[in-house]
């Protein structure tokens, strides 16, 4: 993985010393409380209902055992003894107090970490595929790439003060694992007719209060010319990007109101200036430049005769359970002989993307041993051992167990994507942590959650929508009314290549109707699937809202009529 | 009443800004400079030419400097506007004078955003004076406007960029 040069480091620890100087004139009253507001989300850390909230960058997901046994340190140290992974890949604390966080972001820096620019109208963290790397569909590793945006976008003089957050996705597998059509910018990195290496390039998608799904704006951008393009498509939004609402701010709107085209061609017309200009040959990647980077993210000395094992299968017919462990957390690697893990981080009874200190430590030496000392957190919230020998496959299977992170569930309706809610966030209108809990224990049966097969539900408590909802195959989303929480629920939304917004049912459910309407939504999909095989997202876009509805609204109301 | 820096010194400022409606006083044996607005500077140009005195030229942000550099190149100073502290446009307006227009006078920054926790990345954009908010302390400030020493971005000249001197090492 990357590693820090001596010039990376110094730009680090001198952040810390900045934000340790504005942390101190604040609480001095040297600095008006608006302006620390926007310079330290500048560096991941919000006032929320209890606390204040750190989040701290995990670029691209990727962290090494040290990394990790960091952060469990951070969360002994000065939290409560957990942390919470985010659909940006990154990890937040709840509960460390103001004055300690420049100390905290000391001891990131001390193991090449930080939360820069993890909130702010900025440039944030760059995510990626959390099998980059690994994963049988890819075309090129595309975490090089994420690395030589994120040194251009740290500290970049130009866009720290952006109408709105601005969020990159990089993609370069055959199905898209990042939800690339839901960010300002998505990059697929593709190969052209005459075989170069370049980018296809996606602009104006986003989730929050205006969904949409991203417009191409450039088929092919060659691959030495990435930063100069986003420089353009930056210096754009910057000078024309709506600052009189915050809920037309993002360039989606922007993208909206101008025309897909139209937007293009600003891009192209600034960036064909930018490379006439005289920073083009320095914003270009030299052979070199992406030769030095990419030997950061070699491949691993993989074992050549890993795949001689024959432990792994008579481990599989011998232990059920961990043979539903491997058909629902394991995924083929482009190694033979090796496999990506799933750690789920949704064991029923706590909150979705929770882990303790404790756990942290676990999977930091597991990783050591078993996954040549690195992980990766999934938007899902999930983390991903990348690269392990089927041969150690059991042992590590029963370490996780032993440690509740090795529910079998990724992919299935109880490995829900959930914002913190109303429990933590300031933003938030609704609980989501007591739903998911509900309807965990409503699906508590594994044996029909197989049965049901893959069903991705996202839950936000809030419109801004960190959990995903609109493009959760079920979507739940948290709205007050008259100081109640009520949940609207949609349909058939996607982050992956089918990308898709979900359609709302209608009115929404009461926190005690919740858990019984997405019931209800199982059973109806269970009763209307032309075979196993159909998923409830193939079933949903071929019978449409119709069925779905009528159970959940009319039958319902009949029901009640009756009773 | 705010403080002046300009080339990393404190300094007296020399440009007395007029209002569109007020005239333009005639030139008298001490050489007083002027700003007057973008908007009065394209309608009045061949009389506030004529005058003689140096003026500086007051710009908004919602303005592309592409469609008016032309109009502002030969002046020595042009005024750049932040109305608020987060409001980021006139970041790239001075990029786009000094990198694409070449423009070689004096670029200064006014208004909210004038302070010391962002003065470093507005110098590193080709700014080049900063009539401070009222409320920053002038001497903390010259701090803030050290040079940079290392950057990641190819924006300023003073800055060593980082990708240069890991390809210089390389070799």
């Amino acid at each position: 993985m990357y590693q820090y040069d001596e010039y990376d480091q110094k730009l680090v620890d001198q952040r810390v010393e900045q934000f340790r100087d504005q942390t101190r004139r604040f609480l001095a009253g040297e600095l008006p409380d608006e302006e620390f507001r926007m310079l330290r989300l500048r560096n991941g850390l919000y006032v929320q209902r209890f606390a204040p909230m750190l989040r701290v960058a995990i670029p691209y997901g990727l962290l090494s055992s040290k990394q990790l046994r960091m952060l469990a340190h951070i969360a002994r140290t000065y939290d409560k003894g957990y942390g919470h992974i985010t659909t940006r890949q990154n990890i937040q604390y709840n509960w460390p107090r103001l004055e300690q966080v420049p100390d905290i972001l000391a001891d990131l820096a001390s193991v090449q970490m930080h939360a820069i620019q993890t909130s702010g109208n900025c440039i944030r963290n760059i995510t990626s595929d959390h099998l980059a790397g690994v994963a049988r569909d890819e075309l090129v590793d595309p975490r090089p790439y994420c690395e030589l945006t994120r040194q251009w976008a740290t500290f970049h003089p130009e866009f720290n003060w952006l109408p709105r957050k601005f969020k990159f996705a990089f993609s370069s597998s055959t199905t898209d694992r990042a939800a690339t059509r839901v960010h300002d910018v998505g990059v697929h990195i593709v190969r052209n007719a005459a075989g170069e290496l370049g980018y296809s390039i996606y602009v104006g998608g986003g989730l929050g209060r205006m969904p949409m799904i991203g417009h191409l704006i450039r088929e092919f951008l060659p691959e030495a010319q990435l930063l100069s393009y986003f420089e353009a498509i930056l210096r754009v939004y910057n000078r024309l990007g709506r600052r009189d609402n915050i809920h037309r701010a993002r360039i989606k709107v922007l993208v909206k109101a101008t025309g897909p085209a139209k937007f293009a061609e600003r891009v192209e017309q600034e960036w064909a200036q930018i490379l006439a200009g005289p920073q083009a040959a320095e914003l270009e990647f030299t052979p070199d430049d992406l030769a030095r980077m990419k030997a950061h993210f070699a491949a691993h000395p993989y074992c050549s005769d890993a795949a001689t094992d024959t432990g792994f299968d008579k481990a599989m017919q011998n232990d059920s359970a961990f043979a539903a462990f491997v058909r629902r957390n394991v995924r083929e690697h482009r190694v033979d002989g090796y496999k990506a893990v799933f750690v789920s981080l949704k064991a029923p009874d706590i909150a979705p993307g929770d882990i303790t200190a404790d756990q942290m430590d676990l999977i930091a030496d597991l990783a050591e041993r078993y996954s040549f000392g690195e992980l990766r957190a999934t938007h899902d919230q999930n983390l991903v051992l990348a690269d392990v020998a089927q041969g150690d496959l059991y042992d590590l299977w029963q370490a996780l167990r032993g440690a509740g992170l090795a529910t079998p569930n990724i992919g299935l309706l109880t490995d829900m994507i959930c914002c913190p809610g109303l429990d933590f966030c300031s933003l938030a209108n609704a609980g989501s942590i007591g739903v998911a809990q509900d309807i965990n224990d409503r699906f508590d049966s594994l044996d029909h959650l197989y049965d049901v097969g893959e069903i991705k539900l996202k839950m936000s408590g809030c419109m801004n929508g960190c959990g995903h909802h609109t493009v959760g195959h079920i979507g739940i989303l948290g709205v007050d009314k008259k100081g109640e929480e009520w949940y609207q629920v949609t349909l058939g939304g996607s982050a992956e290549n089918d990308v898709s917004l979900g359609d709302r049912t209608g009115p929404s459910f009461s926190r005690d109707q919740i858990a019984d309407a997405v019931q209800t939504i199982v059973e109806v999909y269970l009763s209307e699937r032309s075979d196993d095989e159909e998923t409830f997202l193939q079933c949903y876009r071929r019978v449409g809202m119709a069925p779905f509805k009528t159970r959940l609204y009319v039958e319902a109301e009949e029901e009640e009529l009756a009773a | 009443m705010s403080a002046l820096i300009r080339n990393g010194c404190i300094d007296a400022d020399d440009f007395i800004a007029l209002g569109d409606d007020a005239e333009l006083p005639a030139a008298g044996p001490i050489s007083t400079r002027y700003i007057v607005s973008l908007a009065r500077w394209q309608l009045q140009r061949e009389s506030l030419s004529d005058s003689g005195t140096d003026l500086g030229i007051a710009i908004p942000n919602t303005i592309d400097i592409s469609t008016v550099i032309d109009d502002v190149r030969e002046q020595p100073l042009i005024v750049l506007s932040f109305p608020n502290f987060a409001d980021g446009r006139a970041y790239s307006q001075a990029r786009l004078l000094r990198d694409r227009y070449r423009y070689t006078g004096e670029i200064r920054a006014t208004g909210d955003a004038v302070v010391f926790d962002q003065l470093a990345m507005l110098q590193r954009c080709g700014f080049t004076s900063f009539a401070l908010r009222a409320d920053q302390d002038p001497q903390r400030c010259l701090d803030a406007l050290r040079p940079v020493e290392l950057a990641y971005q190819p924006v300023d000249a003073q800055a060593s960029l980082i990708s240069r001197l890991r390809r210089s090492a390389a070799i």
